[in-house]
């Protein structure tokens, strides 16, 4: 197939295939980031992650009608407070259920995949009666939506590069978080012995709503940089669900360095498949490698040496 | 347990509103034959024992105003009772009142199935207006054949499909794609094509169709791409195409995708506007530009039958007539035209045939015209479906299309195109 | 959950469930509801197969599998595909390039029947092939997953994404399947029409027989001595792995109880229904299906049955009045469920119900009155 081209545009055309992929490997970071701390260092199931997620698009779209309406001039670098609204709008809402449902749960790790899912239910007839059973459309500054033209055939997409630096820093910021703070360090003693952890003096209560709200918060903010690539609908967090889960738990759970590194590998395996094959065999195929690597290493990539 | 309301007319709507708007149709387009209802005694009038009074008939409404399609159907539903409102403020069907109960689908086939039946079996509505998606027809149409029912489908689809208990008011695939391919070859010199569609069977359906075409017209296909419905991620087709450079991009994606095929689409570098590579689409139409976002398509085309910018008296009273009674925000796209002339076929069929029996709506719909489709002139062919202009828009900046192009006749409906099936 | 395991088949409470349940499926139902709501209720009870197969699987096993539509699906599949090769007659087919094939395959330049349709001509090779099939695949995954120990949550989570997989593939391969339309039009099942309404009513009922056979063998399961290894299991997987057992054997088998019966339940919805698609293959509807066992009561294979007709009941009923207000209570249901009634309507009933009727009967039969005054006292 390649037979047809010059050198030049085989070289630009996997050039812009490597960036498409790496796109993909952030959009799947951020998805996966948020899950990845709730479901890996909490063990809950959160099937509401997507409706999360898209009430930090919804946020995003209701301060561009702000900006757009009272504050036009500022209107360019109004995504900065979205994004930062989202997070707040999001986490608090992840305290909130963490409080109301979470708690509860915490030793039937199975059931909070039930009462998330009611939740995930609610929240879309929320949005729908709230914002209308239409997909709204979200005005992104047309800065973010431009390309940066490197030459003729390689042209490297603004918002492109915009979620992929946001996957980085959140990336970076929770690594610390987790792994550098003396935060992280509670969080992850609770993980490992809640009851230790509450015995030597670990207010697990407190951490536990943190945990989950910065975990829905960071959905809120994937969600708040998806309204540059996807569509926000009342039903739309549903399409990220199982990717996501499929993401964290091939990178396995409680390791940040597995989600990205699953994040990278699948979403390399799918954005080569797709530019070879139809894109729907090229999904299938991709989540059946997952599936069948699973069966072969259930624990994930990255493990903690851990069996229930 | 089957306590669903009857409606009459536009709850909590402004009905004078509503009411003054189809007197404003009715005034300027149509000659009102005042029909009185004690000249159609209901025992002749209504030989099968279905929903028919001395003063009213009942209508069924079957769409999704809840899950995924709810999206979409919602306009359908608009459309319809505003058409239903506006015949009963010109005195009904046969001197009688337009009711109509509405069933949700759920955007779940068998419920579709479920609510269809229980419409035709329970209710004995004398018409359905209703369904959006084929999956959604398909599952109805063995109900309606068996009941003898008569449905009225606003979507356009991908043919294949004649059935007797089916008026199509939206256009079959034919009808939609060559006259656009015909036209994007012949006034922007198209030589070369990408085909791109979500996966299921309309995309697939129609690109065979076009691909058929463009292959006969001597011209070429340089490659042809399915995504899984909902799919967000199309960095690597575009990429493809930037490779092929096509002239053309027809694209044929539906839902939530189409947000997020247009938006990547112009972050890599594809300005529309400049036309090379142009895109055609059939699918996208004033509805789902809400959702995309005029800036995010502005420059694209479009191939269908209604665009809301159409400037006859028709459709200028038609789009304040459905801005009164839903809203001035509102948008009108092709299928919620298409919804809208549902009633309104159905009550000419009633008054030709002078008989609400389903069997005599069959035999009188063929040959039915309607001057007074927002689209313009319509006829009802014999295999049910709708002669009608297709039209090519140019996609606006504030998600209304400029018509750039329309067919000079009726373009005939053939569901089974000859060695395309 | 009876609390001392008898090795009778049934305690007298049980049967007397079974017998109360079994008057409501085949008197009381078909008594009170014409045929258009019986057909409904029957569609409802498929859904019941898949409800006891998890109360096996989840509430004995421990084993939540969120694919359960998987089976469901390629059983009903495996029907819809022997009843729309009997539609798709030469002379029914005649107007379309290829006669004698399925509609869609023509649609989609199909010239010929593919090699893997061509068995489902055969009736016995169907009803084979219905079991066969979601048995070898629950096995597959079975062997797959807990010869690995692989379970609990990530189990739930895999079998999530096979049920993706699954659906993306039907809906893709059009041409073999039907796509997203699914395989629709089913008319005739050896040339008796399953359409008419005498069809419906007798289709109830063999399907009501179908879920009692499979009920029957769900307790012949539970009251075994695999049935007390599998709680043991779910408890203590650990201590039965030490005392000799193989675990995963055990689990495995579980696992294709249930595949089958889905599959049973997903056969007789075809054939009540009239249409296979693959929204029945997905997560949501998997899902859905967990939430009616969730409902009926994990540990109670009669709850499940119980759990099914009432969530789908309502959700007719809601989504016929208040299409708005479905999703908010169907979602509120699921919460409740988890949160205040882990048990379910079973465990309400051994809770709350069952020992104000043995009061009750143990005084004797008492006058109305006195009932309510007895209830008032309970309080």
């Amino acid at each position: 197939m390649f037979s047809d081209y010059s050198m030049g545009e085989l070289g630009a055309i996997f050039a812009m295939q490597g960036f498409a992929g790496l796109i993909l490997f952030s959009v799947f970071v951020l998805m996966a980031l948020g899950l990845a701390i709730i479901f890996g260092q909490m063990g809950v199931i959160n099937m509401a992650h997507g409706e999360f997620m898209i009430l930090g698009a919804y946020v995003t779209y209701l301060t561009s009608n702000v900006f757009a309406d009272f504050l036009p001039a500022l209107f360019s670098i109004y995504f900065f407070v979205a994004m930062i609204l989202a997070f707040i709008a999001s986490g608090l809402l992840g305290m909130f259920v963490e409080w109301a449902m979470i708690r509860h749960l915490y030793k039937r790790p199975l059931d909070t995949l039930l009462a998330t899912w009611g939740l995930s239910l609610i929240l879309q007839q929320v949005y729908r009666s709230v914002f209308g059973a239409r997909e709204v459309g979200v005005t992104i500054p047309d800065w973010i939506m431009g390309s940066l033209p490197m030459t003729d055939m390689i042209e490297i997409p603004i918002n492109g590069i915009f979620v992929m630096v946001l996957a980085v820093s959140i990336s970076i910021a929770l690594y610390i978080l987790m792994y550098k703070s003396g935060w992280g360090r509670q969080v992850r003693a609770i993980n490992q012995n809640r009851i230790m952890a509450d015995a030597v003096g670990i207010n697990t209560a407190w951490t536990d709503r943190m945990t989950f709200g910065i975990g829905c918060g960071v959905a809120g903010v994937a969600g708040s940089a998806f309204t540059m690539i996807g569509s926000t609908g009342p039903t739309a967090g549903q399409l990220y669900i199982v990717d996501t889960f499929l993401v964290v738990v091939f990178g396995g759970a409680g390791s940040l360095l597995g989600t990205i590194a699953s994040a990278f590998s699948i979403s390399q395996a799918q954005s080569i498949l797709e530019f070879f094959l139809s894109g729907s065999m090229a999904k299938v195929l991709t989540l059946l490698t997952v599936v069948g690597i699973l069966m072969l290493r259930p624990q994930g990539l990255f493990a903690l040496k851990l069996r229930k | 347990m089957s306590n669903s309301e009857k409606h009459n007319g536009a709850n909590g709507v402004n009905r004078r509103a509503v009411l003054a708007g189809g007197a404003a149709l009715t005034a300027s387009l149509f000659t009102p034959k005042l029909l009185r209802a004690q000249d159609f005694p209901t025992a002749a009038v209504n030989t099968t024992g279905l929903a028919v009074t001395d003063d009213t008939v009942t209508v069924g409404i079957l769409h999704s105003v809840t899950g995924t399609m709810a999206i979409s159907e919602t306009g359908s539903v608009q459309a319809e009772k505003l058409a239903i409102e506006q015949i009963n403020a010109q005195g009904g069907v046969l001197g009688r009142k337009i009711e109509y109960i509405q069933e949700d689908g759920g955007s779940d086939w068998p419920t579709f199935a479920e609510k269809a039946k229980k419409l035709l079996v329970s209710d004995k509505v004398a018409s359905v207006m209703g369904c959006w998606t084929s999956a959604s027809r398909k599952a109805v149409l063995p109900v309606f054949e068996q009941y003898n029912g008569m449905l009225y489908y606003p979507t356009f689809y991908e043919g294949l499909e004649e059935s007797p208990n089916v008026i199509y008011t939206g256009q079959e695939a034919t009808q939609q794609i060559i006259a656009g391919i015909d036209w994007v070859t012949q006034t922007k010199g198209a030589k070369s094509f990408y085909l791109l569609g979500s996966d299921y069977i309309w995309p697939r359906t129609s690109n065979k169709i076009a691909r058929k075409h463009i292959e006969k017209l001597g011209l070429k296909v340089v490659g042809e791409d399915y995504y899984p419905l909902g799919h967000t991620q199309f960095n690597s087709v575009i990429n493809k195409m930037k490779l092929k450079k096509p002239d053309v991009i027809y694209a044929i994606v539906v839902g939530g995708s189409n947000v997020a095929f247009y938006k990547q689409l112009k972050a890599a570098g594809i300005d529309m506007t400049k036309e090379k590579p142009l895109l055609l689409t059939i699918s996208v139409t004033e509805d789902e530009i809400l959702g995309i976002g005029g800036e995010n398509i502005e420059g694209a085309y479009a191939c269908m039958k209604y665009f809301q910018s159409l400037t006859n008296e028709n459709n200028m009273a038609f789009v304040k007539a459905f801005k009164e009674m839903w809203g001035d925000d509102i948008v009108i796209g092709d299928v919620t035209q298409a919804a809208y002339l549902g009633p309104w076929l159905w009550k000419a069929a009633v008054e030709k045939a002078g008989s609400f029996d389903v069997d005599k709506i069959r035999e009188a719909s063929p040959g039915i015209e309607l001057t007074t489709a927002p689209e313009g002139y319509v006829k009802v062919h014999e295999n049910h479906h709708l002669w009608s202009k297709t039209r090519v828009g140019h996609a606006k900046r504030d998600g209304q299309y400029e018509v750039v192009f329309e067919t000079a006749d009726l373009v005939e409906p053939d569901p089974f195109p000859d060695g395309y099936q | 959950m009876t609390t001392a395991p008898s090795n009778r088949l049934f305690t007298k409470s049980e049967a007397i469930g079974f017998v109360i349940l079994a008057v409501i499926v085949f008197a009381i139902l078909p008594l009170a509801l014409d045929t258009f709501r019986l057909n409904l209720f029957g569609k409802y009870l498929t859904y019941a197969f898949v409800a006891v197969g998890l109360v096996l699987c989840w509430g004995a096993g421990g084993i939540l599998s969120l694919g359960q539509g998987v089976f469901f699906g390629l059983g009903g599949y495996c029907m819809a595909m022997y009843l729309k090769l009997e539609a798709s007659t030469p002379e029914n087919t005649s107007i379309q390039s290829t006669p004698g094939i399925p509609d869609f395959m023509d649609w989609n330049q199909l010239t010929a029947l593919p090699w893997w349709w061509e068995p489902f001509h055969s009736f016995s090779f169907t009803l084979f092939a219905v079991i066969a099939v979601p048995v070898v695949f629950s096995f597959i995954i079975g062997v797959a997953m807990f010869r690995r120990r692989v379970g609990g949550v990530y189990f739930a989570i895999i079998t999530q994404a096979v049920a993706a997989i699954l659906t993306i593939l039907i809906i893709g391969q059009q041409g073999f399947t039907g796509g997203v339309n699914g395989i629709t039009d089913l008319r005739t099942l050896k040339g008796w029409d399953i359409r008419t309404d005498s069809a419906k009513e007798i289709l109830y009922f063999v399907n009501g027989i179908m879920l009692f056979a499979c009920l029957l063998t769900a307790q012949f399961i539970r009251k075994s001595k695999l049935g007390r290894l599998l709680i043991a299991m779910r408890d203590q997987e650990d201590r039965v792995r030490f005392s000799g057992y193989d675990v995963a054997n055990f689990k495995i088998f579980v696992f294709c109880i249930g595949a089958a019966f889905a599959a049973i339940g997903g056969a007789m919805f075809t054939l009540q229904v009239g249409f296979m698609s693959p929204s029945f293959v997905g997560i949501v509807p998997s899902i859905e299906m967990v939430i009616f066992c969730a409902v009926g009561g994990r540990l109670s294979i009669l709850g499940a049955v119980y759990g099914a007709l009432l969530v789908n009941w309502a959700k007719t009923t809601f989504s016929e009045s208040f299409p708005e207000l479905w999703l908010l209570g169907l979602g509120a249901l699921f919460i409740a469920v988890v949160m205040a009634f882990p048990d379910g309507l079973a465990g309400v009933y051994t809770d709350k119900i069952a020992p104000r009727i043995r009061k009750l009967l143990k005084r004797g039969p008492p006058a109305l009155p006195a009932a309510n005054a007895q209830e008032t006292a309970a309080e």
